[in-house]
This record gives C-alpha cells, structure tokens and sequence, in this order.
C-alpha cells in the first residue's frame, strides 16, 4: 500500500483535464489542407485500400481502413500526414472518411440524439463486455490497460463485466473470424436493451490487412448493428475511452471530432 | 545461409498411377526416419508445415541446431490422400499434422487424434491449400465436426469460452472434471482462425512484414523480425549495425512488456490488487516509451527488410534514464512480490510440466526454461546485433511450475535490461545516438525476386519461425510458426493434481496468445 502511496497521483484526469500523451497520440493517417485533386497513383501507396479518388476527382481517405502503416505519410509528405489526438471514433462508418462527405449533418445529429436518448438511463454506472472476434492479440491488452491505475476507468463509472446479463456495451475487436461469428451475435442477443456496440479497432471496423480472407467476414458491422466505429491498429486506450465516451454522450461539450484539424 | 535441405526427395510411388479419386493412396514412403535420426542426434523438432504445389504436397520439417534451422522435405505426388503419420514416432508432431490436415485435406494415418484444430472443415468445403493459387471465398467453420465426448463415473465438462470472462482472446478450454481435479482438458483454438497464410500468398516483400505484425500482435516485432530475417536471407544483404541495434532496442522491449503483462495477470489471479496495478502501471510506461520512439505501442512499422524505418525520436541519456527508473521499480516490486507467501504458495507447484517432456517436445521460451530446456534463439542461433552483445549466464529454473516460470521470468526482464544498456553503449560509440543523429544508413537495399528461405527470432514466448518463398517478387508461401503455437498443445499435460482454481494461474504462467495458435 505504501509503495503505492509513495509515487503520489498516476491517474490521468481526462477528459476534465487535457493530458499530454492523449493530445500528443499518432492517430490514423489524414489528408492535408486543402485536399487537393489526386493522382490516381496514390491509391497504390495503401497496402489496405483506403486511399481513393471520387468520381469528380478528388482524393479520399477513409481512416476506417487505415492500419497505421504509414505508407502514405512517409512517401507523400505533401499530400498525407498524421491525425493527432484520442479523437479517432466516429458514430457512422461514412464519418471515418475524409475529407468529410457532406450532407449527413442533419443525419449525424439524429444519431447523436437517438445514442444519448438511449445512454441516457445509464448515468455514472457503465458496464462492459468485450468479445474477440478474430483480433492479432494487441487490442485486448489495449482494453485491459483501461484498468489500469493510469487510466482506471472505475473513477468514470465505467466497469467490466463477464456477464453479457449484465453489460450495457459490447467492444468488438477483431476482423470478424467465422468462427466467432455465432459466439459473438449469442452475446449481443443475451445483452438486455438499451445496449451499444463499438466495434474497437481497424480489424473491426473494416477487416483491416488480415482481410479479405475465407476465414473472415472483413468487420463485425454484418453481425452485430455497430453504433460507435473506432479505427487504429490497435487504437491506444485514450482513443478506446473517447469512443466510450463518445458512445455515451459524456465528452466535453462542442468538442469536433479532430479539434487541431478543425474537422 | 544456414537453411540446407537435409532430407531426400520422396520416392514416386506406384500407387499415384490410379485415377480413382474416391480411393486416394497413401504415399508409400515418407523418409521420416530423417526426421527421427536428426532429433535423435540432438536437433530439435522445431515444426511440419505442407505447401501446395503444382508437383504434389511438399512436406517440410524444421530442425534446429546452432547452426540454424534445416529442413527435410518429401513431395506426396498429385492424388495422394494421405501418408504415415509422423506423431506416433514423434509426439511434437501432434498438432502439426492436425492442422496440414485442416489447410490441405491429407490425412496423417494412424494419428492418434485427428480431430479439427485450426479450421473443422465441412466435406463441402475445399481446403484453402496454402501454397496454390486462388483458393476458396469463404469456409464457415462447423462445430459440430469436433468430438464431443467425456468419459468416466461422474465427469462432466466445463466450457471455458469461447468468450472468456475477462477481456481476453477467443478460445474454448473443455474442462473435464468430476467435481474438483482436473484429470483432462480439451481445447478449441479455431474459433478466430484468420486464414494469415494464404492472406500472406501475393504480398510485395514490404507488405508481408506489416501482416507479420498483426499475425501475433503481443509479439509484433519479434514476428517481423523472423519475417525480415527470411527476407533478408533470400536477398543476402546484412543490416547495417544501428539498425541491428535499434532491432534489439524494440525486441527487449516487447519482452519486458509482456513479462509485466503475465506478472500483472498472475497477482490479478491470486486478487492482489496494489501488485496488479503496480505491473499494469509499469507496463503502461513501457508502452509509452515504446510509442516515443516510433509512435506505436507495440513497436509496429520499425522493422522493415534490410533494416528499420527510422531511428528512436529518443535522446539515449533519456531513453538510459527511464530503463533505469522502470527496473529499479519493477525489481522493488518483484522482490515484494516474491516475498508474498500467499501469492507463491498458488503457483508452488502448480501446473507442473517435468523436464523429461519439455526436452522431448522442444518446449520453447520462459516454459522450456523454466523446465530446465533452454533453445534460446538470441544465444543459440543469434541474428541482428545480438552476437556482439553479453547475454548473460544461461538462466534456467528446474522446478517446471508456475512459480519456477514466474521466475524465470524475472530473470530475463534483468537480462533484457542488461542488454537495452549495452545495445545503447554500442549505438553511441558507433556515433549513432538513438534520435539518429548519428546520420548512419539505417536500411540495406533488399530487393527479392525469387527464392525461399527460413527465419527466426526469440519472442518473449519462445521462439518464432518464418518459412517464406518469393515468386517475380510476390510472396507464393508465407508460413509463420509462433511460439505459442509449439507450446500451448503441453497445456494437456500439466494438470496433474491440479483443481480448477488453479486454472487461471497456470495459463497465465504460460503467457501464450491465442492469436499465433490460430492463425
């Protein structure tokens, strides 16, 4: 105990307060402004696909797909960079890709309304389940460092539980294995509503690298209904606890989804 | 280099001439008496893997000594069904053959359990055959092709997944006790089978090292360096010293990572609350080093063939300073923890794996060692910059159970702090700080066309091997085999007297991830 006591306060204190490390965090690979007409070569720079270019000819990035390779940052300086910040999750899957397509502002804001109208009987008192589904083994250990006493999600009322009776959220992770499949949507149909699901992690949200494959369905969004889409391969605990925030409805007021970026 | 094919081809058997596809022969001969005559001289039986080719199955074995890793080989001609098993001559062989049975549909005759493991098949379904060109879009696993059958007045069966309690990987622990012991157990690894190997097959060589990556993500750097040592291999290019150096930077500090994770699991198993969050807190600063120097935790896009992307963003006086604060805190704790009678006196003898089977199966990493068999690939076969580094006396623990594999452990957290010191000291006589000011190439040109070759590297669970072939600069054949893979298949034996309470401490003393078993 007093060992503990000794090195004074490790918790960090956000979202209330900034902390370093989450602002300062490497998230996936965006575009630079302004985000000009590309190239069609830049396409092959991504090993996973999610770098494109609109029928009218602009360039898109779709983070969802994006494994942190940085491929594109290291050989087109000028067109990619990195996105910083926890900031990484989005509450639609067309909401990862950048630039934004516009026109679902009116749509993303029913959404925001129809998640906190859902949340809302949730209060300080939160509880997690999370399932495998085809994950390389890192992402989990990104969860289980929530509890950890730098993070330690209990002082935000979050808590974990092995009991899919008993869980309010179920974080996905993995490309969706076939095997895991039925296991997985038996969990979410034993959750009792309101219930959320965040498919956490790159693999989850779009099959990541290990896709396509004829041992996964590229994504768990066909198995179970995905509410908050969360890319990074894996994503750090920060961005983890911002999507669970986001989720619930519990980040700071006005905050956009990439602050530095204006996004 | 040091890969050389020690067997003979097989034999054309007259039993290939039939066309009867329904009634597919045996091969006649497999010189399998290769394979045992080199384990008896002291090679170790590092792996059996099969490639599809237009010409037959090739069957090809791993042995490991100090001079590398040879393989034998043998081709089943087109139309053979199935060959003598190996696993009744060579029990390490036991999940190999199961699982060539699964990815190609031949049958090992006379296994004695040839059950599905990696991916249970319908007959419908083709085998995705790595190795072949195309293959299958999708196969669905079926549960019910595995047995299911216990056996014995009063036993029943407890299913421990395939979702787990805890936010731990997907896998099925069949626990067959009459109340209390545990006198079997049955696994299920297949449930998160990705199909990494034929994912792997049409790869650029730059490509293939990111997938190496994600096939065991708690031991990123490790399986991209046995990737990379096959690459490099096939190319014949040396890495430049700094980046040997850099590659042993990233490796000890995987290890270190994942040593604290099983500590950190092993005092939450016994409830210890302030030890837990002490070796998860310890842990996290490891982590944040590691995303210092190249912005991933797990130290993901630093190794690359020919060398590593880009040296630590570290100042080597900082980067000395923190290694120094992490050990003197987790040597504080650990001597804390050590002292815990309560705590040691549930991994005393607990999950016990005798020294007879560790050597006989080739146990690898902290579970062979602390079974008093150690194959360490950094001292035995040593690669990147590791021969021109001290690694220490040998440490091996003789007691085989959980505490003896706890501290084993600790040892070689001191031996990977040790060599973090060293491979600094050398990076900043050769005038390379760790921020790279040093300016020195950092990568060799490693351009592969064509050709096949072996590679390994020693992850914080043993050893990880890498059998990889180029076509015009694709990848036709990618075969990694993790550690976890070898080890966890002596998760059947080392229950003895064991009770369920017992359970999570004696798999969190092998520390394994289930993602390198499934693949």
């Amino acid at each position: 105990m007093l060992r503990g006591l000794r090195h004074g306060v490790v918790t960090t204190r956000w979202p209330a307060r900034p902390d370093p490390y989450a602002s300062g965090w490497r998230g996936p690979a965006a575009l630079r402004e302004p985000a000009g007409h590309g190239p069609d070569d830049l396409a092959a720079l991504c090993p996973t696909q999610a770098i494109s270019t609109t029928t009218d000819g602009m360039l898109q990035l779709d983070q969802g797909r994006c494994i942190l390779c940085g491929h594109c940052v290291t050989q087109r300086p000028d067109v990619f960079e990195w996105s910083t910040g926890p900031a990484a999750a989005a509450l639609t899957r067309e909401g990862l890709v950048v630039p934004e397509i516009p026109d679902t502002d009116g749509n993303l804001a029913a959404i925001r309304e129809g998640l906190r109208a859902r949340t809302a009987a949730l209060r300080r008192s939160v509880h997690l389940r999370h399932v495998d589904a085809g994950s390389d083994g890192a992402v989990e250990q990104e969860i289980q460092a929530l509890l950890n006493p730098v993070y330690d999600v209990h002082r935000l009322g979050i808590f974990f539980t092995a009991s899919p009776r008993h869980a309010d959220v179920l974080l996905v992770t993995g490309a969706g294995a076939r095997g895991m499949l039925a296991p997985l949507r038996r969990t979410y149909d034993g959750m009792p509503d309101p219930k959320i699901v965040v498919a956490v992690g790159t693999d989850a949200v779009s099959g990541g690298l290990v896709s396509p494959s004829y041992a996964t369905a590229g994504g768990v969004a066909e198995t179970v209904p995905v509410d908050v889409w969360l890319p990074g391969c894996p994503p750090s605990p920060f961005g983890i606890l911002h999507a669970l925030l986001l989720a619930l409805g519990r980040l700071p007021a006005g905050r956009p989804r990439n602050p530095e970026k204006g996004q | 280099m040091t890969a050389s094919a020690t067997g003979s081809p097989g034999t054309s058997g007259p039993g290939t001439g039939g066309t009867n596809t329904s009634m597919l022969a045996t091969a006649p001969a497999v010189p399998w008496e290769n394979v045992l005559r080199e384990v008896a001289a002291g090679r170790r039986f590092a792996g059996l893997m099969a490639t599809q080719r237009p010409d037959g199955v090739l069957l090809t074995a791993h042995l490991a000594d100090a001079a590398g890793i040879a393989t034998a080989e043998t081709v089943l001609q087109p139309g053979t069904g199935g060959y003598p098993a190996l696993t009744p001559r060579l029990s390490a062989a036991f999940w190999y053959e199961r699982q060539i049975h699964d990815l190609f549909g031949i049958i090992p005759e006379g296994h004695p359990r040839l059950a599905p493991l990696v991916l249970p098949r319908g007959a419908a379904d083709p085998p995705p055959r790595p190795g072949a060109p195309g293959g299958p879009e999708i196969i669905v696993p079926d549960e019910h092709l595995l047995p299911r059958h216990v056996m014995g007045p009063g036993l029943f069966t407890i299913p421990h997944g395939p979702v787990r309690s805890g936010v731990l990987e997907s896998i099925e622990y069949l626990v067959e006790t009459p109340g209390e012991d545990i006198p079997h157990l049955n696994m299920r690894v297949h449930y998160k089978h990705r199909g990494i190997e034929k994912r792997f097959e049409g790869m650029s060589a730059s490509d293939g090292v990111l997938l190496a990556e994600r096939t065991e993500g708690v031991a990123s750097v490790a399986h991209a360096l046995a990737y990379c040592h096959a690459v490099e291999r096939i190319a014949g290019v040396e890495v430049p010293r700094p980046a040997g150096l850099f590659r042993v930077l990233y490796a000890e500090l995987e290890r270190v990572a994942n040593h604290l994770d099983t500590a950190a699991r092993l005092c939450d198993a016994a409830g210890l609350a302030v030890a837990t969050a002490r070796f998860g807190l310890h842990k996290e600063r490891v982590a944040r080093l590691v995303s210092r120097m190249c912005g991933s935790r797990f130290g993901r896009g630093v190794v690359v063939p020919g060398g590593v992307s880009a040296a630590p963003g570290v100042p080597g006086a900082d980067f000395l300073a923190e290694i120094a604060t992490l050990e003197r805190a987790i040597t504080g704790d650990a001597g804390t923890l050590m002292g815990t009678a309560s705590f040691l006196d549930r991994l005393r003898g607990t999950g016990p794996l005798s020294s007879r089977r560790a050597r006989e199966h080739g146990a690898l990493g902290p579970v062979g060692k602390a079974s008093g068999f150690s194959d360490d690939a950094r001292r035995a076969r040593p690669y990147d910059a590791y021969p021109g580094l001290g690694l220490g006396a040998q440490h091996e623990q003789s007691g085989g159970d959980a505490l003896a594999r706890l501290r084993l452990r600790w040892d070689e957290l001191r031996q990977s702090f040790h060599l973090l010191r060293q491979a600094t000291g050398q990076l900043t006589e050769v005038g390379d700080e760790l921020s790279g000011a040093g300016g020195g190439p950092l990568r060799a040109g490693c351009g592969v066309t064509g050709g096949r070759a072996v590679g390994w590297a020693e992850a914080p669970q043993g050893e990880v091997l890498y059998d990889v072939a180029f076509t015009g600069g694709r990848i036709t054949r990618c075969h990694p085999r993790s550690a976890a893979f070898h080890n966890l298949v002596l998760f059947h034996e080392v229950f003895a007297g064991d009770i369920l309470t017992d359970f999570p401490f004696i798999e969190a003393s092998f520390g394994l991830s289930v993602a390198g078993v499934a693949l």
